[in-house]
């Protein structure tokens, strides 16, 4: 085990996927000379030449594009889209491109590429460049959408979606870069689509994703105050969804709250209701209870932004409600 | 002239021109008889763009082609019925009837394929173009697109890269006149669209797109310079859409005289007065025989042969059980 920053265990986990199979490569905005701006391609440019890592000209739209159809013929394709708002961007390439080859195809093609993005608010970053845009990319069929929350899991879901045949857009949150954990050494993967477990409990669970797992584990220690044991999953994969480990967690605590920093409206957090109607319905003492972004544009300024995000506190009283 | 088709090329690409052209008219008259399904984009009269074009290309290069493909799908390659099983959606089309006319692909030909995404197709080579050109194959990525497709936002942002990068690609540029139903004068300031390639450090040519030879000869010396790892190159092709849009349209927007000047030049037309003087009548009468002759046994077969069957446990269903 290392201690590591979050940005640092994806560093490694780049580093040791391009020394194993040069068929990786990384592009994006800023990322080579510099280093990313959330420097998580540090150094990768000194090391594998400016073929492999390369800055690109401000082109989301053509970027994802060339991503899917360089994998489409025999790369492994990296690409840094600096902000999580700037997916509409990459929609068609998404939506009309990489998620109907195979299918249509008749699984002619494979289409191993990774779309890195980092979404997320509380940095002050504005309306423009502080959102959680999951379920518009976990709606669209045959792209796989990742949100790991640890060092540990950053590093092992990264490897394990750059070796995968099928997109993978891999969401980091911009207050998670700094966190630190423990990372196991070596070529250690986390398989893509199955959730954890980060800390048992009996009278309800909460599930969540990337950051809001931060603010879910802050409010397990306010419940435990208040007297409620919840339990703590870590989704870590949208989609596909470990609909096994919530129906097993539900059969424990019979009450659910699920968080996502998206919108509310057709947000990641209803289809999770949604999953757990069908799949759980006769588990559940009280309905589920989501806790997100309300449906509007995020605010700049400190006090207005704080009062809109999700977090540790919001958490808490939804789950007091839940189980009221 | 450099880069001129041997006599032996000339007639495959007069071959494969023929191949499209019956497979076109005979889709039209099915289509009269209400027996196609979906709209169908027929290149009637600008076959010696996708058929010559490709015709330069070798077994590992790939092509882009737009919802209009059906002269790329034969001229790199595939055999007739597949793509016309493919267009009546049956299991024995090229990708099972699961694509249908505008999104044909046959990997093993390199033809990753169809796209009826106007402007999709030329980011799409040009991320080709960059494969090829970071696992140092040797290959050439070719993108053949349509004048509405040279003015999407995707087509600078591609042509950009390709140029600043040198990547392998060529861009071929179907001029046919038309977007939708709106004349190229009602979609562009300019109407050279190539001269836009100075802004990419591209060098362009323009061609008489009904005349297979000259489309290979300038196609050719991009190819050359780009498997050189020279850079992209763009051909811009002059030619005209004598039919609708699709099988949908209702006409009214284009002149009939405009037309029979076309027709008077019919790229079938330019190529046989050619290759008459260089294999003579005979020769030419059984190649068009011969043509005709696999059209129709493809649509024989094709119409025969059977449905697909629905399944959500294909492997290449993202989310079956078979993964
Ligand atoms: C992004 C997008 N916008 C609009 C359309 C509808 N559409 C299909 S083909 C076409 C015209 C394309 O013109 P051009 O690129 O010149 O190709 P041509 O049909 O002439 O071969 C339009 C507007 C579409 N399919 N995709
Ligand atoms: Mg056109």
């Amino acid at each position: 085990m290392a201690m590591m920053r979050y940005a640092e265990a994806l560093n490694a986990a780049l580093r040791e996927e391009m020394q194993a199979d040069p068929s990786v490569f990384l592009f994006g905005e800023d990322i080579g000379r510099y280093g990313g701006v959330f420097k998580v391609t540090k150094g990768l440019m000194e090391e594998f030449g400016e073929t492999r890592v390369r800055d690109t000209p401000i082109s989301e739209q053509a970027l994802t594009a060339m991503a899917v159809t360089a994998a489409m013929t025999g790369t492994r394709p990296v690409l840094e889209i600096m902000y999580a708002d700037f997916v509409p961007l990459t929609l068609d390439a998404l939506v009309n491109q990489a998620s109907i080859y195979n299918y249509i195809w008749n699984g002619q093609v494979k289409m191993p590429f990774v779309l890195r993005t980092q979404g997320g608010g509380g940095a002050g970053a504005g309306a423009q460049h502080s959102k959680s845009l999951d379920s518009m990319l976990a709606h669209i069929p045959g792209i796989k959408v990742v949100a790991p929350s640890t060092p540990a899991d950053a590093k092992g879901m990264l490897k394990a979606a750059i070796r995968d045949d099928q997109p993978v857009v891999f969401l980091e949150h911009k207050l998670l870069y700094n966190t630190r954990g423990e990372v196991p050494e070596g070529d250690v993967t986390v398989p893509l689509g199955k959730a954890a477990t980060l800390r048992e409990g009996s009278d309800i669970s909460i599930f969540a994703t990337s950051k809001m797992v931060v603010e879910a584990l802050k409010a397990a220690d306010l419940l435990a105050a208040d007297g409620v044991s919840a339990e703590i999953v870590d989704l870590r994969s949208l989609r596909p969804l470990d609909v096994n480990a919530i129906v097993a967690s539900i059969a424990k605590t019979h009450h659910a709250v699920v968080v996502n920093e998206g919108w509310r409206f057709c947000g990641y957090a209803a289809e999770l209701s949604a999953t757990i109607m069908d799949h759980a319905f006769d588990e559940l003492d009280a309905p589920v209870t989501r806790v997100t972004l309300p449906d509007m544009p995020i605010p700049y300024s400190e006090p207005l932004e704080t009062a809109m995000l999700p977090s540790a506190e919001k958490i808490r009283t939804a789950a007091l409600k839940t189980l009221k | 002239m450099k880069n001129t088709p041997s006599v032996e090329q000339h007639l495959e690409i007069y071959r494969r021109m023929l191949l499209v052209r019956h497979l076109e008219e005979s889709l039209g008259a099915l289509h009269k008889e209400g027996r196609t399904r979906g709209p169908i984009h027929r290149c009637d009269g600008q076959e010696a763009v996708g058929v010559a074009a490709t015709a330069v290309l070798e077994a590992g290069d790939k092509v882009a082609t737009t919802h209009r493909g059906h002269a790329v799908y034969i001229g790199k390659g595939m055999a007739v019925h597949p793509v016309v099983a493919e267009i009546f959606g049956r299991a024995t089309g090229a990708c099972g009837g699961r694509a249908g006319h505008m999104l044909v692909a046959d990997a093993e030909k390199g033809v990753i394929g169809g796209n009826a995404i106007v402007g999709a197709g030329i980011p799409a080579a040009t991320g080709m173009a960059l494969s090829m050109q970071i696992l140092g194959t040797g290959n050439v990525a070719m993108c053949v697109f349509g004048d509405g497709a040279a003015q999407t936002g995707i087509c600078h942002e591609a042509m950009n890269m390709a140029g600043l990068w040198k990547l392998p690609v060529v861009f071929v540029l179907e001029h046919n006149q038309f977007g939708l139903t709106v004349p190229s004068e009602v979609q562009s300031p300019v109407e050279d669209l190539s001269i836009r390639a100075a802004g990419y450090a591209m060098p362009a040519e323009i061609v008489d797109g009904n005349d297979a030879v000259a489309v290979y000869r300038a196609v050719s010396t991009m190819v050359e310079r780009a498997r050189r790892g020279e850079g992209p190159g763009m051909v811009e092709c002059k030619t005209y859409r004598i039919e609708g849009f699709s099988t949908s349209d209702m006409g009214g927007y284009q002149k009939p005289e405009d037309i029979a000047a076309w027709k008077a030049r019919d790229p079938l037309l330019v190529s046989r007065k050619v290759l008459l003087g260089d294999v003579g009548e005979a020769k030419l009468a059984g190649i068009e025989a011969a043509a005709k002759a696999e059209v129709d046994e493809a649509f024989a077969a094709a119409l025969s042969d059977p449905m697909p069957e629905f399944s959500l446990d294909e492997a290449c269903n993202p989310y079956s059980e078979a993964h």
